[in-house]
């Protein structure tokens, strides 16, 4: 038969092709740690050209030595099935685990073998890696912006007194959850912004008055993101609830107003909220310049919203609504205990995409003058004692951006599976 | 002879140009069990769904209970309060446990406290013989356990009338004798009830009245036992042949 059946991999040989097939792969890997770890060539005597190409060669015959239809081996049968299903499979795992392996250590040594930390000017970094030195100095501007540094334990109990007040749904009992609702969509956010009003900007209980302008860093994007996310989505709901309405005003205001508002660019709201919008307002009557902008991005993104909540209102079926209705509800109870619950479980998904999408949008207020996280980066690299070291400013940056996502995303998958009700 | 409950009178409905529901006229006495029957598209379901106003009529009227049906939405909830609906597709709500369907209505339509509308709907549930799946959510029911959990969350809104619009058509046959039985012993509790089905055993056996509806019109009218006897008119015939 064919003069290549040895490298024909069976049952019958398995003993065989199972050692020179794990031997070839662990020679490939090996070779690929080696000469990206310890800069060394094993097959250094080799042109240069197929040095680069041998160790994927040499993987690839292995893999494909490997593959046997059951082979009665556990761990291979989950390693074929899973990485190893064809040559093209084979040869992306491959890659992958070279990439890796080529990736990992420019980026360790950079991040961390060869980076600096110590000292708290520019001369401590001497190394070639990163100089976290510069982020240690930053630390409390990229944290609180130009708020002065012992006027911080205010930001810190304000937030904490916020964040207690959040967790209250938790501690509730049966005869208080019936407001829970309430206590999120209305009473929380006055409180919350009362707090964050009294603490933080001051002026009042012979707490120094600080304007708003000197807030900034992380402070601020959380600031502003926690109100924009409470407050654009009550508002989503209503709007969205207001395209379905079958009065022709109600109905027609709603879309009106979403298709104008997912219309403009988020840049330009902003910049018409802190220059023009006070051309319009009154002579006397002063509004700050956050809560302008606070107040554009919510009504922004609650247009967003509404279209994500729509979504899952159009996707319930007919007989929902039949069914409430029979029932003798009315339209609000309908809505309310039949409708949005249902409507708001299936959009959980949406909403935390609109919601990333927002919170990642705050850099935004940059334009206007107010420097949160990505802000206080831009003004740090442009410091003349600290230049060069925008690399690790935006590095930092996209890890805490990154966190506070994830945080959200993990969140919101909770979210689902605590509501899943079917099967 | 007792008061009409539901009194229909020359009752027209189009949906656009076409016309579902042509002239029609009924009556129906309290404790009355009416069976509705015909071809699909005979506008049966439209018809009982006008009695609670899922769908409105152009023209005519439909007074149920004593209070006409018209664009005030207040008598309309207050109707429909009285009106309990059965659907083909159950329509539970999958959000909320077996209890919690049942509760929902009566706590927040009639006012009823907690504890009382939980009683009442485990004495429904009892009924139709699935309390023991109160704590349960309707995905993990059967079809013939959700239709009688939505016969008992129509019944604890304790209603004077209930309708049924072909509550076993999307049922395996084996479960479709549950349901039936459930609305067999509802029927001897003395409730009035408007059936679209074509379950024609159960029509035998429990309406005083069929109705048979064909294009929108109602065809024939009769006592159940003079409507399987003899039946008067040619299509009537016809369609008894094909499904008996």
């Amino acid at each position: 038969m064919n003069k290549f059946t040895f490298l024909r991999s069976d049952r019958s040989n398995i003993q065989l092709v199972l050692i020179t097939g794990t031997f070839l792969i662990t020679i490939s890997i090996l070779d690929v740690f080696l000469n990206s770890f310890f800069r060394l060539n094993l097959i250094s005597f080799l042109p240069s050209k197929v040095s680069f190409l041998t160790p994927f060669i040499i993987g690839m015959i292995g893999l494909n030595l490997i593959r046997i239809e059951y082979s009665g081996n556990k761990f291979l049968d989950i390693l074929n099935k899973n990485i190893n299903t064809s040559n093209f499979n084979a040869a992306l795992t491959l890659l992958i685990i070279f990439l890796i392996f080529k990736a990992i250590p420019p980026s360790l040594s950079w991040m961390i073998l060869d980076a600096n930390i110590s000292g708290d000017t520019k001369e401590a970094c001497t190394g070639t890696g990163a100089c976290w030195t510069y982020i240690k100095v930053w630390f409390r501007r990229f944290m609180y912006g130009m708020y002065p540094n012992e006027q911080h334990w205010r930001i810190n109990t304000a937030f904490l007194l916020v964040i207690g007040m959040g967790t209250f749904g938790l501690f509730a009992t049966e005869k208080m959850k019936k407001f829970l609702a309430l206590y999120y969509v209305v009473i929380y956010p006055i409180i919350a912004f009362l707090i964050i009003y009294y603490l933080i900007s001051g002026g009042y209980f012979g707490l120094e008055w600080i304007e708003t302008g000197a807030w900034g860093g992380l402070s601020l994007t959380f600031i502003v993101s926690f109100f924009c996310l409470i407050f654009c989505f009550p508002l989503g709901m209503i709007l969205a609830l207001g395209r379905r309405s079958n009065l022709p005003a109600v109905r027609y205001v709603s879309i009106g107003y979403i298709e104008f508002w997912r219309g403009v660019p988020l840049i330009t709201v902003l910049f018409m909220s802190s220059v023009m919008f006070p051309m319009f307002l009154p002579e006397d009557f002063f509004m700050d310049k956050l809560v302008r902008v606070i107040i554009a991005i919510t009504l922004f993104e609650g247009a967003y919203c509404a279209e994500v909540i729509r979504g899952g209102l159009q996707s319930l079926p007919r007989g929902q609504y039949d069914a409430a209705k029979s029932l003798g509800m009315g339209y609000w109870k309908m809505h309310i205990f039949v409708i949005l619950p249902q409507a708001l479980k299936l959009v959980i998904p949406g909403i935390c995409n609109t919601f990333l999408a927002l919170v990642k949008d705050t850099p935004l207020i940059f334009v206007v003058g107010l420097a949160e996280l990505a802000g206080m980066l831009a003004l740090a690299k442009t410091n003349p004692k600290w230049l060069g070291f925008a690399m690790e400013g935006y590095i930092f940056a996209a890890i805490i951006f990154w966190i506070i996502c994830y945080a959200m995303s993990k969140y919101s998958y909770n979210l689902e599976e605590k509501y899943k009700t079917d099967r | 002879m007792s008061e009409a409950i539901i009194k229909i009178q020359n009752m027209n409905k189009w949906f656009g140009d076409f016309q579902v529901l042509k002239d029609i006229n009924l009556e129906v006495e309290k404790n009355k069990k009416i069976v509705v029957c015909g071809p699909s598209g005979s506008g049966k379901s439209t018809l009982i769904r006008c009695i609670n106003r899922l769908e409105e009529h152009q023209k005519g009227s439909i007074v149920v209970d004593g209070t006409e049906l018209s664009e005030n939405t207040k008598n309309i909830e207050q109707i429909r309060a009285e009106v309990g609906m059965v659907f083909q597709q159950f329509n539970l709500f999958p959000h909320l446990s077996i209890l919690d369907n049942c509760t929902l209505a009566p706590i927040w339509v009639r006012k009823m406290p907690k504890k009382q509308a939980q009683e009442l709907a485990m004495q429904e549930l009892e009924k139709v013989q699935i309390s023991d799946q109160a704590q349960k959510f309707p995905g993990q029911l059967s079809g013939g356990q959700q239709q009688r959990c939505a016969i008992a969350r129509a019944l604890c809104m304790e209603p004077k009338i209930m309708l049924f619009d072909e509550p076993t058509s999307a049922l395996d046959p084996e479960m479709i004798k549950e349901v039936l039985d459930a609305m067999v012993n509802l029927a001897k509790g003395g409730m009035t009830m408007i059936v679209v089905t074509h379950e024609m055993g159960f029509a035998k056996e429990v309406a005083d009245e069929v109705i048979f509806m064909d294009e929108g019109m109602i065809v024939e009218k009769a006592e159940t036992k003079e409507f399987f006897a003899n039946p008067k008119s040619d299509r009537t015939k016809l369609f008894l042949s094909q499904i008996l």
